[in-house]
């Protein structure tokens, strides 16, 4: 469904995207994984025609990239921030998109919508909204059109427990409908119920994409952020990042028992 | 793309600033023709404030809301619409705006007190700058990396075709005045809009009798059909020029 070919983005001297080719299909779950600045946000932004890459060449659904806008309709995003124009009233963002874009069969999906109690609060500007509740805002408009492609730029950050849930529940319901969803985060353990394959992005270049599968034999560990940090000692570019990873897991087991 | 439109003309309108120049400018115009008995006069005095205020209002305010915008527009972006039609509507939104607030502030009272070719005159003259001066700015603006420089360079570019394009043709007129320089000055003329549609009122004016022989040959070439063809074709040139660079280095743009 999309097709990444040999794609290379320099800002600057920094080399961001560097050589990346993959192909990701319909039922997938893809996990974008990197540490900060590896060029996940800059991947997915280059899907979208958002940024152009220096060279090689991106496929969705056999169209490319760059020409015709009208692959977008099959794509369903939600940035990494939501940002939204000040003066305009929840209502009256979600009666736009509505107005310039089509929900693709069987028509719009209001369950995130709803779930996240958005009715409530139509009449608010957007400039009043907390990050927690634009990233529900963000979520329901990614939803809404009911794409069979999924962007999620790190979804559940700042979005509270019983929220996160929600949104998880609804991203397991969306791969039962046979869509491809790429998610990026950098809380593993949210992504341990959701993903079919990892992707390791670091310094912009692609260390492997596997499924999750052969990762868990590959390393003998089940659990993914350990698979993953099993796979990364590899790399050992990067441990203190994986290290402070286990720390923040560690913080979140403990209160649990 | 008029249903984007819509919605960049309901946010411009929200901000108020531009009922505020619509304000302002239909005061002004309305105590010019108050004040001076002749409405030649009032038109005259009226031109130099659309000459200066125009293309400054037009070229700031259309960067800042650019740069105010730029939420907007990245949500368009991940939308299927083209960049073209995401800054086609955008454009067309500000230069609505603007235009209407010229023609309530400046239209009505010259349509009522002096509704002769020269207010005619003016009120072209002031369409074209309004329009000319928003694809200036929106070339500006697209091509800043933020909104201090942004303005800071529609700044520039008003100081250039206000003041100091003035400045730099009187220089040469008077470098090299041993030699014959009318033909040379009419082309001169069409290099900067503002200059283009002051000479294309005041020789619609009485008071072009008083500018001797480049005056004359002004008069004969503007006064024509063919002058007015002319200032017509460089007005839309400039208008049309910078939003296709514009929208040039739009297409190329990262987010």
């Amino acid at each position: 469904m999309i097709r990444i070919e040999q794609v290379c983005k320099k800002f600057r001297r920094l080399q961001v995207l560097d050589n990346i080719s993959a192909r990701f299909e319909q039922g997938q779950v893809i996990a974008l994984i990197g540490p900060n600045g590896s060029g996940k946000t800059t991947l997915i932004k280059s899907i979208l025609g958002m940024v152009r890459p220096d060279s090689g060449q991106i496929f969705v659904k056999d169209q490319q990239v760059n020409g015709d806008p009208a692959y977008r309709k099959d794509i369903g995003y939600m940035p990494q921030i939501g940002r939204y124009p000040d003066n305009m009233k929840v209502g009256q963002l979600f009666r736009m998109m509505t107005k310039i874009r089509d929900a693709a069969p069987p028509g719009p999906d209001e369950d995130l919508y709803r779930q996240f109690g958005i009715p409530s609060i139509t009449e608010k500007p957007m400039r009043t909204l907390s990050g927690g509740t634009r990233q529900k805002v963000s979520a329901a408009l990614a939803f809404l059109f009911n794409p069979p492609i999924l962007v999620l730029d790190e979804p559940t950050a700042g979005l509270d427990p019983l929220s996160s849930e929600i949104l998880k529940e609804k991203i397991i319901a969306e791969k039962k409908k046979n869509k491809l969803i790429l998610i990026t985060s950098h809380v593993l353990s949210d992504l341990e119920e959701l993903t079919t394959h990892i992707m390791y992005l670091q310094e912009g270049k692609m260390q492997f994409l596997k499924d999750l599968q052969t990762l868990q034999e590959e390393t003998g560990e089940l659990k993914l952020s350990k698979a993953i940090a099993r796979v990364m000692r590899g790399y050992d570019a990067n441990n203190e990042w994986i290290d402070q990873l286990f720390a923040v897991e560690k913080n979140n087991e403990t209160p649990a028992k | 793309m008029l249903k984007l439109s819509r919605y960049v003309l309901y946010d411009i309108l929200r901000n108020k600033i531009v009922l505020a120049y619509t304000l302002f400018l239909f005061i002004v115009s309305f105590s010019m023709f108050r004040m001076e008995e002749n409405g030649s006069k009032a038109l005259l005095s009226l031109l130099s404030i659309v000459l200066i205020v125009l293309p400054l209002v037009s070229l700031v305010f259309t960067t800042i809301h650019y740069f105010n915008s730029y939420e907007f527009i990245e949500l368009m972006l991940s939308q299927p619409l083209s960049r073209t039609r995401i800054l086609l509507s955008e454009y067309a939104g500000v230069c609505i705006s603007l235009l209407s607030a010229f023609w309530m502030g400046v239209g009505i009272p010259v349509l009522v007190f002096s509704p002769d070719p020269t207010g005619l005159a003016l009120l072209f003259t002031g369409s074209s700058l309004t329009v000319v001066f928003t694809s200036i700015a929106f070339l500006a603006a697209v091509r800043s990396k933020d909104k201090a420089r942004g303005i800071g360079f529609a700044l520039l570019l008003w100081f250039y075709f206000a003041l100091i394009y003035d400045g730099l043709v009187l220089l040469t007129l008077f470098a090299f005045s041993d030699y014959p320089m009318e033909k040379f000055t009419l082309l001169l003329s069409a290099l900067n809009p503002i200059d283009l549609g002051r000479i294309f009122i005041m020789l619609k004016m009485d008071i072009s009798a008083l500018m001797g022989y480049t005056g004359a040959l002004y008069k004969d070439f503007f006064g024509s059909g063919q002058g007015v063809l002319f200032t017509a074709g460089i007005m839309g040139l400039w208008a049309v020029l910078p939003l296709w660079l514009a929208l040039r280095s739009f297409k190329r743009k990262d987010m």
